[in-house]
């Protein structure tokens, strides 16, 4: 009992750490540069993108390649409702619940016909209905009727939306930052607590989730479809709540994502953004959150990190001259380092304990 | 006395070819009544309309006198049939005790399915060694064995077994039956598909004989056991 006991301090007082570095850690960044910021901040959000679709890939066992398109919802979301593209501005306890609900219901209008698919066309199929948002996003800027000739610009295309309103409560605006106790906070630096508490909420929201009834009923269905049939499980059911759950968390992290950077665009959501979401839950380790979180922190940060490692200045002080374009060395080392990682640890970094 | 499971002239086609006949069979309470036939005889189709996979073209499937033809399988649970699918279907990363567990899952008595897990575990010893052992790592008996006692936590009166005996080593195969056997004893009623003629015919009370989607031999498994045309086809002689 002792040692438990003890166990659980130790882990009270690592957690303890943690809370302190999280919250300290912009503040650090802050005096790197406020690049350095939006980083963390993404970073944050790639997290909880990855959470969502850590859901229906890592838990259900149902492989999505168009998760980015519940990301755009939700972002478009906020987008169109919250800036001058149609003069209205509603505040974000309206828009972040409404991202997320209109992406849920994407999520349900994909899940819904693909029901009978699994592996590799449940794959094709998904990936498909990812570009077709993201299309429908570029054209929307034009949409006619077949009764008049006018036309509606709705998401005003390939140019995307500008001047979104940030997030404001309570008259305050965070966009605006804040001055506390003498110390300065960038509007950024405050956008990465909100981001925080929503990350939060997402991993005690997923954790709980999966070990639910439902959460064992979506593991069933992913190791065995007909057999989880058998046990009374309803799987036309549980496959769409994993959809619309997935989609749910995207949903949020889109809107979040709008309100911080202010401007959106069909660019930010295309194909190797998911991709990219995808090798975070894998390379992090399916269905074990920890692990996804993990992944989710690397990958959104390596490619930053090489950036500064893949320069020119470093390529000049090492070759003495600039043997490759710093864009495609970064790129280079990316997919080595990711193709190194699954070669070596093929369950991922952090796999659930049982499956190593 | 009306038949637990009443099953007539039902019809299954894959597009436009069939592979079930109109055939007619029927379970009463208490018995263990098997299915028997080579590959591709219908077997596994049989199971498969009985158990709500798929549709039959024609025919019904009545329960305790109610028709559940076409029922969705997740409902059949709630009416006490349980199915054991073709190639056992454990949940290969969860653990023994999980899997187990989840055969429960319609239930919520959570004091009770405990312990009627344990008393799986008392009727199948081996399951108790591996209890936090992931289900993908056992061997395939063990694995049978498991879906067995998976099928079991569901409570059912009528318990379907889709060729247990499948792949199986024969000292294996010896075990799975003396389960089965023990099940059926404590009077839950059983539907048995099976390749294997000799065994199940052994421990059946009664027999179907299945040929190219057809029942062409019907009655006492004793008396198919003996009888020369059963004999000729599946016992070598």
């Amino acid at each position: 009992m002792t040692t438990l006991v003890a166990d659980n301090k130790k882990k009270l007082i690592a957690m303890l750490l943690l809370g302190v570095a999280l919250l300290l850690l912009p503040i650090f960044a802050g005096f790197l540069g406020q690049a350095w910021v939006r980083i963390l901040n993404i970073t944050l959000l790639y997290v909880m993108l990855a959470l969502g679709l850590n859901v229906v890939v890592g838990v259900a066992g149902l492989l999505d390649l168009g998760y980015v398109a519940f990301y755009a919802v939700g972002a478009y979301t906020w987008a169109m409702l919250a800036s001058s593209h149609f003069n209205m501005h509603l505040p974000f306890w309206v828009l972040l619940p409404l991202g997320a609900f209109l992406a849920a219901l994407a999520g349900l209008m994909l899940g819904a016909p693909v029901l009978k698919l699994r592996g590799d066309y449940l794959a094709i199929v998904t990936l498909g209905f990812g570009e077709i948002v993201r299309i429908l996003m570029n054209n929307f800027d034009k949409v006619g009727l077949p009764w008049s000739d006018a036309t509606y610009n709705i998401t005003n295309g390939p140019r995307g939306i500008t001047g979104i309103d940030g997030i404001s409560f309570f008259g305050f605006n965070v966009s605006k930052g804040l001055e506390i106790f003498g110390l300065q906070l960038s509007g950024l630096q405050l956008y990465y607590y909100v981001f925080l508490v929503f990350t939060i909420i997402s991993v005690i929201g997923v954790w709980r989730l999966q070990h639910s009834r439902l959460g064992r009923a979506w593991q069933a269905l992913r190791e065995d479809e007909i057999a989880a049939k058998a046990m009374g499980i309803n799987t036309r059911n549980i496959k769409l709540a994993a959809f619309a759950f997935g989609a749910l968390t995207g949903g949020l992290s889109g809107g979040l994502f709008a309100a911080m950077q202010g401007f959106v665009s069909p660019e930010s959501f295309g194909l190797l953004e998911s991709v990219m979401i995808l090798a975070m839950v894998v390379l992090g380790g399916m269905g074990h959150i920890p692990g996804v979180i993990l992944g989710a922190v690397l990958l959104a940060a390596m490619p930053e990190v090489i950036r500064y490692v893949a320069d020119e200045n470093m390529q000049h002080k090492v070759f003495g001259t600039v043997l490759i374009a710093p864009e495609v060395l970064r790129n280079l080392i990316f997919s080595l380092a990711m193709i190194l990682i699954m070669l070596f640890k093929p369950a991922g970094l952090w796999p659930s304990p049982e499956k190593k | 006395m009306s038949a637990l499971l009443d099953v007539k002239q039902l019809e299954v086609a894959y597009g436009g070819i069939k592979a079930i006949k109109k055939i007619d069979f029927h379970v009463d309470e208490g018995e263990l009544v098997t299915l028997i036939g080579a590959n591709g005889a219908g077997k596994s189709s049989t199971l498969r309309a009985l158990s709500g996979l798929i549709k039959p073209v024609g025919g019904t499937v009545t329960y305790k006198g109610q028709d559940i033809t076409g029922i969705p399988s997740h409902a059949l649970v709630g009416l006490g049939i349980a199915l054991c699918p073709e190639g056992r279907g454990v949940f290969a990363r969860l653990n023994v005790h999980e899997n187990l567990l989840m055969g429960a899952y319609a239930r919520n008595d959570k004091a009770q399915i405990l312990r009627e897990v344990d008393e799986i575990y008392t009727m199948i010893p081996r399951l108790k060694e591996r209890t936090a052992q992931l289900a993908g790592t056992l061997s395939g008996g063990e694995q049978q064995m498991l879906a067995i006692g998976r099928a079991m936590l569901a409570q059912p009166k009528l318990l379907m077994l889709d060729e247990p005996s499948m792949g199986l080593a024969p000292l294996m195969v010896e075990k799975i039956f003396e389960i089965i056997n023990l099940i059926a004893k404590r009077g839950t009623t059983i539907l048995l598909i099976e390749q294997n003629a000799q065994l199940a015919l052994e421990n059946a009370h009664r027999g179907y004989v299945l040929e190219s989607g057809e029942i062409t031999l019907a009655g006492d498994a004793k008396t198919l056991l003996a009888d020369p045309r059963v004999k000729a086809a599946y016992l070598g002689g």
